[in-house]
């Protein structure tokens, strides 16, 4: 018997071996079938945990009204009512902690997302309060006549 | 002959180790087991779109992109509003200049003039992942880093993810991306780190007109999961099998 | 170098009337050469197979030269990929943590199992030679004498026994590998079929005979390269005769060299007809069937791309190469000429699937244009840019050349089988 013919064998089991030893290494603990089955359920499980604790930017309007009440209740009772604050003021995230100012977008074209008219007979677009921009006031932000808080507010 | 014989075993049990033993280390559970955890699990996660109220604002795609940390001026999205505009010739206009982002202010659609007296039908169909009930990106990650969650959502770990690319090719509705600055895959995930504490998706916290709403099917008194049960609903390519969770009211047969 | 963060692809994708907004060429020129370089390694390996296994004599030399140049294409065809990983760092993870659902996670194993097989097979046929460069190094003087023969020494793995009995052994083992290798090879480009043929999202490539079409063009391309390389190295053998006074082993060079050719040529034009018939049967079915994707496909195929597919793959990378070596009368020069064509034929089957794939959009109402960068401006430019390809396809020439050193496939003396 030629035993030397079994030697490259050794050398591959010798390879296989050290896969699964840099495995227990390499590969978290927690990495395995967690779930439905290997198909859809293969991973590390402690990611959840990390995708729950991703910080939170948007906080909404129930966070707003602690300080801001007078704005809020202005809003609340206008048209604007259905537009959450933080869809022109930008996300609170840590405010105003960390940002005591957040930056407020007063161009035109914040406005016009909803306002710029487009007669579309199967969206809703067609049936807001709009304008045709180019005709409408247009070196003035919207801002300089029209309270977003409260936009029907001294207009006729 | 013995030897031959042996010669023949060698790489037959070495390829055969190979995928066999890697698989010992898996923690597995037993199918009953698995089974078990995703009936009892009270929540399973859907979302319902009325395409009749979009208004094309785009207010959510920028409130995604700041909720989920995607560079804002990126040309990829979590999620995006598309525009149709279906003239009197026959024609499909579609567009959405980065994903709806700064929403539609202009009626011209890639610099050509569509005049209103042509137009037979125009909307706006807001996507977004599908959150699959049979994953067809799950199902080619080469590394198990991404993976459906007990409650339906289909999540990536950043850590894990080699950046193949093969998830991004098998998704049938276009929702995944490299994500420019972690370079791994990345995708919409209703928000999870949202969900999982009570609060809705930034998308539909942020959508003026209600045409964004995230349901739970497991619980019936959910007035959201209400509307998909009893109200005619539809979704987006179902020939491929992936059993999608986005539900739309009022889609167009024209919505690609 | 450009710091801010780039969406990866959006530098050579142009996208035209309406595509998703996270569609861009993603899979680009890495994940063609990609299936391209595995696609020589199983042609060459099959190449040598055919004298190992079916003993076709006349193709001795050939084989034993493919055997080592398809142990050089290895580790090049894991190159395009660790170049194209978002991820390099965690490459080994396939290998780790294998999700078998997906067809890329046999990419860790197969690989690894065809490396080993190459691998135990060149042993078992140089093995020999080693024993007895071990025992002629240690006459020789010298530092690099010495080191020469601590490589021997370690490629022997210890077996020392070159009696007529272990060769007797050794001769069986090498063609138990090279038969078991015929599978295993065809296993290593049947699934990189496999991975493009799945993928029910994208119309083109979702086809249950993208893994037999892969392969057919894979044995069609590395018999290409091998007969290529091999009448090169032939011609410069004979040249270097020619120079040195000794026309008539010159003489004999060529002639065994033609006879070769002629053989394995037979072999090549047999798997050119099936790819070509295969992928005929794929488009007619397409156009026959006419699914929802049919319009946008049939757009891309006879108008944007109807250059790349019908022009450079079927008719100069295929006919034409067919009838050059089909007529009578075949010079060496129309058979180098075939070969080459052949080549570019096969890399541009792998181009025409892997971009043409991503040619239109998810909607079916969009098309993306590949503009390949040239002159790289930042690293992710220059890894899936032309000179990233270059890189690629001039590793072989490279790792044989020292591979060779050790394992000497040229000679005739130094192959115990």
């Amino acid at each position: 018997m030629k035993w030397h013919v079994l030697r490259p064998l050794w050398v591959a089991i010798g390879l296989v071996g050290l896969i699964l030893v840099s495995r227990q290494f390499l590969v978290p603990d927690d990495f395995g079938v967690h779930g439905r089955n290997f198909t859809y359920g293969y991973h590390r499980l402690s990611n959840i945990q990390e995708w729950k604790d991703f910080p939170v930017k948007y906080r909404g309007r129930e966070s707003c009204v602690e300080c801001h009440e007078e704005n809020v209740s202005m809003l609340n009772a206008s048209s604007h009512e259905p537009v959450e604050c933080e869809n022109c003021h930008g996300p609170a995230v840590n405010h105003p902690d960390d940002k005591e100012l957040l930056p407020l977008d007063t161009r035109r074209e914040l406005c016009l997302r909803c306002h710029a008219f487009l007669d579309y007979p199967n969206s809703d677009r067609g049936e807001l309060m709009s304008i045709e921009d180019k005709r409408h006031k247009r070196r003035y932000e919207c801002i300089k006549c029209h309270n977003p808080h409260d936009p029907k507010e001294d207009m006729e | 002959m013995t030897c031959s014989r042996r010669d023949f075993l060698k790489d037959s049990v070495g390829g055969t180790l190979a995928s066999v033993l890697p698989m010992s280390a898996f923690t597995l559970l037993s199918q009953a087991e698995a089974e078990a955890a995703i009936a009892e699990s009270k929540v399973r996660w859907a979302f319902l779109v009325d395409t009749t109220k979009c208004v094309g604002c785009g207010l959510c795609v920028k409130a995604c992109k700041n909720e989920n940390e995607i560079p804002y001026d990126a040309a990829v999205t979590r999620t995006w509003v598309e525009r149709y505009v279906i003239t009197k010739d026959g024609e499909t206009h579609i567009d959405s200049p980065m994903g709806g982002r700064d929403g539609f202010i202009d009626d011209k659609i890639r610099d050509e003039e569509i005049d209103p007296e042509d137009i037979d039908k125009a909307f706006f169909v807001p996507k977004l992942c599908n959150q699959c009930d049979n994953p067809a990106c799950v199902q080619v990650c080469p590394v198990g880093a991404t993976y459906q969650t007990h409650d339906g959502v289909v999540l990536i770990d950043r850590d894990w993810c080699i950046g193949c690319g093969y998830c991004i090719m098998a998704c049938p509705y276009g929702v995944r991306f490299f994500h420019p600055e972690q370079k791994v895959a990345d995708k919409c995930n209703f928000c999870y780190h949202r969900i999982s504490k009570g609060m809705q998706p930034a998308c539909v916290e942020c959508c003026s007109f209600g045409a964004r709403r995230i349901a739970n099917l497991k619980d019936p008194d959910d007035p959201v999961t209400k509307i998909i049960r009893t109200e005619r609903v539809a979704v987006l390519k179902d020939e491929y099998g992936t059993k999608p969770h986005v539900f739309y009211l009022g889609l167009d047969a024209g919505v690609r | 170098m450009i710091d801010e963060p780039i969406v990866h692809g959006i530098e050579w994708t142009v996208k035209e009337l309406f595509v998703y907004p996270n569609e861009f060429i993603y899979w680009s020129i890495q994940i063609v050469m990609y299936p391209y370089m595995t696609g020589l390694v199983a042609g060459a390996f099959v190449l040598s197979s055919l004298y190992h296994v079916f003993g076709q004599k006349d193709l001795k030399e050939i084989a034993q030269f493919s055997l080592v140049f398809s142990l050089a294409l290895l580790p090049v065809a894991a190159v395009p990929l660790l170049l194209h990983l978002q991820q390099p760092t965690r490459a080994m993870e396939p290998l780790l943590t294998p999700h078998f659902t997906s067809a890329i996670a046999a990419f860790g194993i197969v690989f690894t199992t065809y490396a080993l097989i190459v691998l135990s097979e060149i042993w078992f046929v140089y093995r020999k030679y080693f024993v007895e460069q071990v025992a002629e190094l240690k006459e020789k003087p010298g530092l690099s004498n010495a080191m020469k023969r601590m490589v021997y020494r370690v490629l022997t793995i210890g077996a020392y026994d070159v009696s007529d009995g272990a060769i007797r052994v050794d001769k069986k083992a090498a063609k138990v590998l090279a038969a078991i290798g015929i599978p295993v090879a065809c296993f290593l480009h049947g699934y990189a079929g496999f991975i493009f043929g799945s993928v029910k999202a994208n119309a083109l490539w979702m086809s249950p005979l993208m893994p037999v079409i892969f392969i057919m063009s894979a044995v069609v391309s590395g018999i290409a390269l091998c007969m290529l390389t091999y009448i090169v190295i032939m011609e410069w053998q004979a040249f270097r005769q020619r120079r040195g006074g000794g026309l008539e082993v010159a003489g004999a060079i060529k002639g065994a060299e033609k006879e070769v050719i002629n053989k394995a040529a037979r072999y090549l034009l047999g798997f050119l007809v099936a790819a070509i018939s295969l992928e005929m049967l794929d488009l007619i079915f397409r156009g026959y069937t006419a699914m929802k994707s049919w319009d946008i496909l049939r757009s891309v195929m006879y108008g944007k791309d109807f250059l790349n597919i019908f022009v450079l793959q079927y008719t100069l990378g295929n006919l034409v190469p067919f009838v050059l070596l089909i007529l009578p009368r075949r010079t060496l020069w129309r058979t180098v000429l075939a070969l080459l064509l052949v080549l570019f034929g096969v890399f541009m089957m792998r181009w025409n699937v892997v971009i043409g794939g991503q040619a239109f959009s998810l909607s079916f109402s969009g098309y993306m244009h590949y503009e390949i960068p040239i002159i790289p401006h930042s690293i992710e430019t220059f890894k899936e840019g032309v000179f990233g390809a270059l890189t690629v396809i001039s590793l072989p020439f490279i790792f044989f050349w020292i591979i060779n050193k050790f394992v000497p496939s040229l000679r005739r003396d130094t192959t115990s089988i």
